[in-house]
């Protein structure tokens, strides 16, 4: 069974006055659920801790260029005082795990009187909207081109569509990204004298959607599409699917009815990575098109140094991934009723 | 069930061809007829060409210096005062600095590969052959790295140490080495269940030798389709910190960087932007072709 990582072995947590309850589907199920939850929290705590590690082996001190002078050692421990610094770093590390559970996660470095917590709370509407409408992007585009491809399997339909997917598979989105902005943004200023096809850098619920979006989708939809056309192709050669098509029903319905559920199995199998690679994904589209979202912020953090809002950020985007697994693996055993729940 | 004595002398009779075709040879007539790995392969090869001939490109006056700076050339169009690609925001050759910037790319998508196997192949290893606690020990640490967004902890690493090409390097393939071991973990697993390391082992071979004498040879095919597939991943890597401003610092030449710079200017000289971003795609795509040829070769269980 190839679900995504983080799946401990049987037995493993499992008490043996459980057994009972395991013995029915509905009773393992919930088993499953809940161990997957638990799985969940030593990887964020490792997340966190091996961040944290990172943030203090850094040489020098978050003081170090403040402000682009040598700092008084008064200000330096006022500073120390202030954000925590001047305890063990034990200390430090037991009271921000604390403080995560929360929801808390400090205040920023690079921003007087702004907290971690507060910046990504102004950040999130903007990347979760585009992170949101790449992912229904995603599905119906990309399983709709993989059926397409395969059920004209060897026309010119799928060649086109398989060299254009393999094209955005392998070309990385800050490419794609830059040359649309050549195309739609300066080549047609150039071309019509001062007009943009489309809005090259901001975010506005409008257009200026268009470009993010699709730089974020365009290779996961590559992906999906890739997968759907090998896994309809296995379908479409069942018995079953002969039987259906023997029967007369129209292509329509052989398709809808038969061959898309078992084709659609692989792909949700990946949509735990694709979700990481949207939440990755906006850190470099939101820097293409200066979209202030949690990318940007996180960008911004690296360049400057604000450790507590790196950290802020990689926990969430990490939670936010190890929730995304979860309930794709929890989804994938109600689609295919043959896994097992090990 | 017994044959027939006819049917034993007929089996007796068929002949044997002389010359057996072996995995490797056989693999390379198979990636010979794919002709979108050979054409990889070309790309690939011309690749490493410039990127070791370009000093000398420079030393023989065929291109220009990739760092010297004419001003009253800056953002030159291609083709304009003799620069064919153009000149970029500090008035740099850019066709220079392209082939330059393939020094960086492939120098990052060898030497990861190099870091990574050694560790991918020790865990893997391991794991796949001791079992039981050692296994589920070192597929919990690795289950931990997995969830660790790649693209982040990359950033953190090289905030924290500095963009130097060692931090990149580094960075980049403690991201990438999970996938290899948990490979190598896989192979391993099925293969020692075969008969012939039952055989082996049962004549006596010590477990240092099974490892390098059966398990490894016979799970190469797989580690080195997963090796090539990783080229273009950290080559990705490392153009992405470059584009985010973070990685290899100018004057270095890398594409990711000359489209960061490019992307600066873009209503000025959108063509600063297009060529290193082409060279990346183009690059990436060579070598996910030459993967791809290499994985059809290699999988004996084929069934074209």
């Amino acid at each position: 069974m190839a679900v995504t990582a983080g799946r401990p072995t049987r037995g493993a947590l499992l008490p043996s006055q459980l057994s009972a309850i395991t013995s029915t589907r509905t009773g393992s199920l919930a088993i499953f659920i809940v161990r997957r939850i638990l799985w969940m929290a030593p990887i964020l705590f490792f997340v966190i801790l091996i961040t944290f590690t990172l943030m203090h082996l850094a040489p020098g001190s978050p003081w170090d260029k403040a402000g682009g002078r040598q700092l008084s050692d008064t200000v330096i421990n006022n500073l120390n005082i202030r954000y925590g610094l001047n305890k063990p770093v034990t200390q430090q590390f037991v009271l921000y795990l604390w403080s995560v559970i929360h929801f808390d996660f400090g205040l920023s470095y690079q921003y007087q009187n702004k907290t971690v917590s507060g910046l990504l709370l102004e950040s999130w509407p903007y990347t979760a909207t585009i992170g949101v409408l790449a992912f229904l992007l995603i599905i119906p585009v990309g399983v709709g081109l993989g059926v397409l491809a395969a059920l004209r399997q060897n026309t010119r339909i799928d060649y086109i569509t398989m060299g254009f997917a393999t094209v955005a598979a392998s070309f990385p989105n800050f490419v794609i990204g830059a040359l649309m902005v050549v195309v739609f943004g300066v080549l047609s200023y150039r071309a019509t004298g001062g007009n943009f096809f489309l809005p090259t850098a901001g975010f506005a619920l409008d257009d200026h959607l268009i470009m993010p979006v699709l730089t974020l989708a365009l290779l996961p939809i590559a992906y999906t599409a890739r997968l759907t056309r090998a896994s309809t192709l296995e379908a479409i050669r069942q018995d079953f699917v002969r039987t259906a098509w023997a029967k007369g029903l129209p292509e329509r319905l052989v398709v809808t009815r038969h061959v898309l559920k078992n084709s659609l199995i692989p792909v949700v199998t990946t949509l735990g990575p694709t979700f990481a690679f949207l939440v990755t994904g906006s850190v470099i589209v939101e820097t293409v098109f200066s979209i202030p979202g949690i990318g940007r912020a996180f960008v911004v953090a690296i360049e400057s140094r604000d450790y507590p809002m790196i950290l802020g950020t990689t926990v969430l985007f990490s939670l936010v991934i190890a929730v995304a697994n979860l309930v794709v693996d929890v989804a994938y055993v109600f689609i295919d009723p043959r896994v097992r729940l090990t | 069930m017994a044959l027939p004595a006819a049917t034993i002398e007929q089996l007796g009779q068929w002949e044997v061809p002389e010359q057996q075709i072996g995995l490797w040879s056989d693999a390379l007539q198979r990636f010979r007829r794919n002709r979108l790995a050979i054409a990889g392969a070309a790309v690939v090869l011309l690749l490493v060409l410039i990127a070791f001939g370009s000093p000398l490109l420079v030393q023989l006056h065929l291109i220009a210096d990739p760092l010297k700076q004419h001003v009253e050339f800056i953002e030159a169009a291609p083709g304009q005062n003799g620069y064919a690609f153009g000149a970029d925001e500090l008035g740099r050759d850019t066709l220079s600095r392209l082939l330059f910037g393939s020094r960086v790319s492939l120098a990052v998508g060898i030497f990861v590969q190099a870091i990574i196997l050694p560790i991918g192949l020790a865990i893997g290893l391991t794991a796949g052959y001791f079992g039981g606690r050692i296994d589920n020990l070192l597929m919990r640490f690795t289950d931990i790295w997995y969830a660790f967004p790649d693209l982040l902890f990359v950033l953190v690493v090289v905030s924290v140490f500095g963009p130097s090409l060692l931090t990149i390097f580094g960075a980049i393939a403690l991201v990438n080495w999970v996938g290899l071991a948990r490979l190598v973990r896989g192979q391993v697993l099925s293969i020692k269940e075969k008969e012939f390391i039952e055989a082996a082992r049962s004549s006596g071979s010590a477990p240092a030798k099974l490892i390098l004498k059966h398990l490894l040879p016979n799970s190469l095919g797989p580690i080195i389709v997963t090796l090539t597939f990783g080229i273009p991943q950290a080559i990705f890597l490392e153009a992405v910190l470059s584009f985010l401003g973070v990685g290899i610092q100018p004057p270095t030449p890398t594409w990711g960087q000359m489209v960061f710079d490019g992307y600066e200017n873009i209503y000025a000289n959108p063509t600063s932007v297009v060529f290193p971003a082409l060279a990346i795609g183009f690059t990436l795509l060579a070598f996910s072709f030459v993967g791809d040829g290499l994985r059809d070769a290699l999988d004996p269980r084929m069934k074209r």
